[in-house]
């Protein structure tokens, strides 16, 4: 088969995926407080390396993201379950989960909730999964 | 713990040891000399009752077993116990002292040891125990015992036929029982039988007396053998014949006795008990001795004998009910009949049981069991033919033999019941007699041919497989010891009647023996009256009738064969079968669709017949919010979009569809504010149909069809069904709030989980196991989708090939 010339699409992917993912990060740690979450956060992450699936090939993303999907997503379920299991070392019922306000550094007074640590579980988990399907099917045959 | 149980227990206990004694002895010492121990131990034990018992004492006690249900392991010697008691541990020796000679060394013995002592320990247990549901234990573990002892030689088709008749049968019975008792303990509260006892007379005014009635009746009758039910007896006689004889003529068949026996003093006296029991024993009787004249089979024949004694005994029980009805005066007439049973009980046992062992032994020696096959056995095995002749001839109830006493006891005891005004007993008592001496014809006239076809006439060597001659002397001393029981009862009818039948009477009818009235006299000489006129005018018709058996035998051949019990047995099994299997056939289609047409169909019937009958349906829409046209044009849109997947030619157009209808959904959580979940939805709904059209891309090119969905009519009915249910439902449930929201708890979510999105707050925080949970499930499925591809076992993924 001949190989189609997409110079544009791959210059664009480059751009774009950055945005995209840039934009993940942001749904991600607004989810506390705005619209978004560990859920959609997830999802449109895997969306910029399934833009990176179509644009480049799977080979090639694969060496430069040298990630077993399979071991992301369950070290994602093992974050949340994790967080719950602190929660209870720490003498609280399973899947406490606590807040405060710290004065950092850089960001001046900011919250820091145990809660995010659970939500980086659920995300690892969601693009663990779905970049583990598309895989999956796509390298099929 | 009572010496009593230890008893009881010993059998299952020494069962555990008989491998170990197998392997050890075997080809030295027979087991069989290690087991005998155990039935002499409680036969000596059991004896030692018997003066306690005579003066009028009872031996009780208790071992916790549920003790918060009460159900607790409850011993009780009364004279009816210890009686069986004895039988059982008595015959149980001689069957296994027979069983040393009778089993060759070559065959499985620890197997028919360990069987044997179950049942023995379970009849034991059965006959002793006072709990309903000890009871109701042994009562089953003599079932499966029995089971494993007739298929004891399990490779023989016969055998294992016969076994799982019996199973079916009494395991019926045995679960009927099992109702029949729950519904006693239910009347009476106690599990007790002796308080069920003290409490009988305020139950037969109970609405559930008849039906535990019949039910325990339907126990009893199975396990006894009675007519419909004694199919399986015949069919029992494929166990080795120490079997036959222990189980099949003496002890397990007689367990539905005891247990009649063992509740009259709480059913009896009342005209329901009094006409089935009585009844159905003398149908038995009849069915029984009028079928084992045509057997040809020598165990055969017996079983249908012990068919025949086995409804005697139940009718002498059944009319002698009637004599807790009367009381006073009449009554001890009646009660005479009781006394007949208990006294035939145990002279059937011992003339049953020499019986199946010289059968037993002429099978062992001549290598038939067949009548035409045999005779001229006289000469050869002289010892055998006088056993033969004893067992035979108490059977027919001839003197000096004890069935000749049993057997005028039960003709007093019909004549008896032929003028008895109570219960509706009018011209239809006469009955009784008439079918009595009918059914002692023929008892007659099958002994004769137990007898005579056997032993007498010619011999024909050239039909048998061996060299005829005695049997060893140690087979010899089983069937001796009982034969001499039989001469020896009839002269001394009195010790045993002291000892043991008068207290087993005073068991049976408890009010009467208080008054004193349980003191029978057996009699051999009674005078001239009409019960010896009767026994006279059987022989004489019995010797007509054997001397013309030729002549009159056609006579069964006219009988069709269509009509036999077995044949009835057979076909109802075979067709139970066909038509379970025609039912399964015809729902279990394999089709899923016709399995979802089943489940929507019962959705509206449940779902929808519960909302019709409870009157649920309501619509109130006084708490509902004003439509605006956004909602309403967005409506519109859905429906249209939704009508385009059904009504779709093509599946690309389908998939295309749903997908809209996934965004049109989205936007619906734009509108009604909630921006995670129209975030989630997108991106779900473009992945789902990214999925889709991944499928459909790869649907084999076969039989790919562009074909318009079929229209079927119970499809549509079925799915406008469920959609209008949930429909009202839905309203319904939207019109009757119960109680307030609890949404309001979650308002705090920002002082709460310190989190301004009140949804990602309850996600990760409030209700986070349930996101724990769902990331799971998600993982899960990935690594489903992983293993379906890359694993491909040999067979797997023929779609891909048809390419």
């Amino acid at each position: 088969m001949k190989k189609p010339n997409d110079v544009i699409i791959r210059s664009v992917t480059k751009v774009a995926v950055v945005i995209i993912l840039t934009f993940a990060i942001n749904l991600f740690i607004s989810g506390h407080h705005q619209p978004g979450g560990g859920f959609i956060g997830g999802l449109a992450f895997a969306s910029a390396l399934i833009l990176l699936f179509l644009a480049f090939d799977i080979e090639t993303v694969r060496n430069h993201i040298p990630l077993d999907f399979k071991v992301v997503a369950a070290v994602g379920v093992l974050i949340s379950v994790l967080t719950g299991v602190g929660a209870m070392l720490l003498d609280h019922p399973f899947l406490f989960q606590a807040f405060g306000y710290f004065k950092l550094p850089i960001f001046g007074k900011t919250e820091l909730a145990t809660a995010v640590l659970f939500d980086i579980g659920v995300a690892l988990a969601v693009i663990g999964t779905s970049i583990t399907i598309i895989m999956t099917i796509g390298d099929d045959r | 713990m009572s010496w009593l149980h230890l008893m009881i227990l010993l059998p299952f206990i020494f069962a555990a040891a008989v491998p170990y004694i197998y392997r050890k002895f075997t080809p030295r010492i027979h087991t069989g000399w290690f087991v005998l121990v155990i039935p002499l131990v409680i036969f000596a034990f059991l004896l030692s009752f018997t003066t306690a018992i005579s003066y009028g004492n009872t031996a009780f006690s208790t071992v916790p077993w549920i003790p918060s249900y009460n159900i607790n392991f409850t011993t009780y010697v009364d004279g009816l116990s210890l009686i069986f008691g004895l039988l059982i541990a008595g015959i149980g020796a001689l069957v296994i002292l027979y069983s040393i000679f009778y089993m060759s060394k070559r065959e499985a013995l620890n197997n028919f040891y360990v069987y044997l002592l179950l049942f023995m320990g379970a009849m034991l247990g059965l006959v002793f125990s006072d709990n309903i549901f000890v009871l109701y234990v042994f009562w089953e573990t003599t079932s499966v015992s029995s089971f494993l002892l007739i298929a004891y030689w399990y490779e023989r088709e016969k055998s294992r036929y016969g076994a799982q008749k019996s199973m079916l049968i009494t395991i019926f019975g045995g679960l009927a029982m099992l109702a029949g008792l729950i519904m006693l303990s239910m009347m009476t509260e106690t599990y007790s039988i002796r308080e069920m006892v003290s409490q009988a007379a305020n139950i037969p005014s109970h609405p559930l007396f008849v039906p535990s009635m019949i039910l325990i009746l339907i126990g009893a009758f199975t396990k006894s053998a009675q007519f419909p039910f004694s199919i399986w007896l015949p069919d029992a006689m494929e166990a080795p014949t120490p079997i036959s004889a222990y189980l099949h003529s003496a002890t397990m068949v007689k367990a539905g006795i005891y247990l009649v026996a063992r509740l009259t003093p709480v059913f009896g006296g009342q005209a329901e008990w009094f006409w089935i029991v009585s009844s159905m024993g003398m149908i038995t009787l009849l069915y029984g001795s009028v079928n084992a004249v045509r057997q040809t089979d020598l165990k055969a024949l017996l079983a249908y004998s012990t068919i025949s004694q086995l409804g005697l005994i139940m009718s002498l029980l059944g009319l002698g009910s009637a004599s807790l009805y009367t009381g006073g005066e009449e009554s001890s007439v009646y009660m005479a009949a009781i006394f007949a049973a208990i006294f035939h009980l145990v002279n059937h046992s011992t003339f049953k049981g020499c019986l199946f062992m010289v059968v037993g032994i002429i099978d062992h020696e001549t290598g038939t069991r067949d009548i035409r096959r045999l005779g001229g056995l006289m000469h050869l095995m002289p010892i055998s033919f006088t056993l033969a002749v004893i067992g035979s001839f108490s059977m027919a109830g001839l003197p000096p033999f004890n069935g000749f006493l049993s057997k005028e006891m039960f003709f007093t005891a019909v004549i008896n019941a032929a003028e008895m005004k109570e219960f509706g007993v009018n011209a239809i008592g006469n009955l009784f007699p008439i079918i009595a001496w009918i059914a002692s014809v023929f008892t007659f006239v099958y002994s004769m041919i137990l007898v005579f076809k056997t032993f007498r006439g010619k011999n024909k060597p050239e039909k048998l497989a061996k060299e005829v001659h005695e049997a060893p002397l140690g087979m010899l001393i089983s069937p001796i010891v009982l034969g001499l029981f039989v001469v020896i009862i009839f002269f001394f009818p009195n010790i045993l009647s002291k000892y043991l039948l008068s207290p087993a009477l005073a068991a049976i009818v408890p009010t009467l023996a208080a008054a004193g009235e349980t003191n029978v006299k057996i009699s051999a000489w009674h005078g001239w009256n009409i019960e010896l006129f009767m026994t006279i005018g059987v022989i004489v018709l019995g010797t007509i009738m054997y001397h013309l058996l030729k002549k009159w035998y056609r006579i069964y051949l006219l009988y069709p064969e269509n009509l036999m019990l077995n044949h009835l047995y057979n076909i109802g099994l075979e067709n139970m079968e066909a038509v379970s299997r025609r039912v399964t056939d015809r729902y279990m289609t394999g089709f899923i669709r016709d399995y979802l047409v089943y489940i929507f169909a019962f959705i509206i019937i449940i779902v929808g017949g519960a909302v019709w009958l409870s009157d649920g349906f309501s619509i109130h829409t006084s708490d509902d919010a004003p439509v605006n046209w956004f909602e309403a044009v967005l409506m519109i849109v859905m429906i249209v979009t939704a009508a385009a997947v059904l009504f779709a030619k093509t599946r690309l157009t389908a998939i295309v569809a749903v997908g809209g209808l996934g965004f049109l959904v989205s936007f619906f959580f734009v509108l009604f504010r909630a921006p995670d979940l129209a975030l989630t939805q997108l991106v779900v709904e473009t992945v789902t149909t990214v999925l889709f059209l991944l499928c459909f891309y790869h649907l084999p090119q076969l039989r790919k069809e562009f074909a318009r969905i079929r229209f079927k009519a119970v499809n549509a009915i079925v799915s406008i069904g469920v959609g209008v249910v949930v429909t009202i439902v839905a309203l319904s449930a939207n019109g009757n709030r119960l109680f307030q929201s609890i949404s309001g708890y979650y308002e705090n979510s920002y002082e709460l989980a310190g989190a301004k999105n009140i949804v990602n707050s309850i996600l990760v925080d409030f209700r986070g196991i349930d996101t724990m949970l769902e990331i799971l499930v998600l993982s899960i499925a990935g690594l489903g989708v992983y293993t379906l591809i890359k694993l491909r076992l040999a067979g797997g993924n023929r779609n891909e090939k048809a390419e």
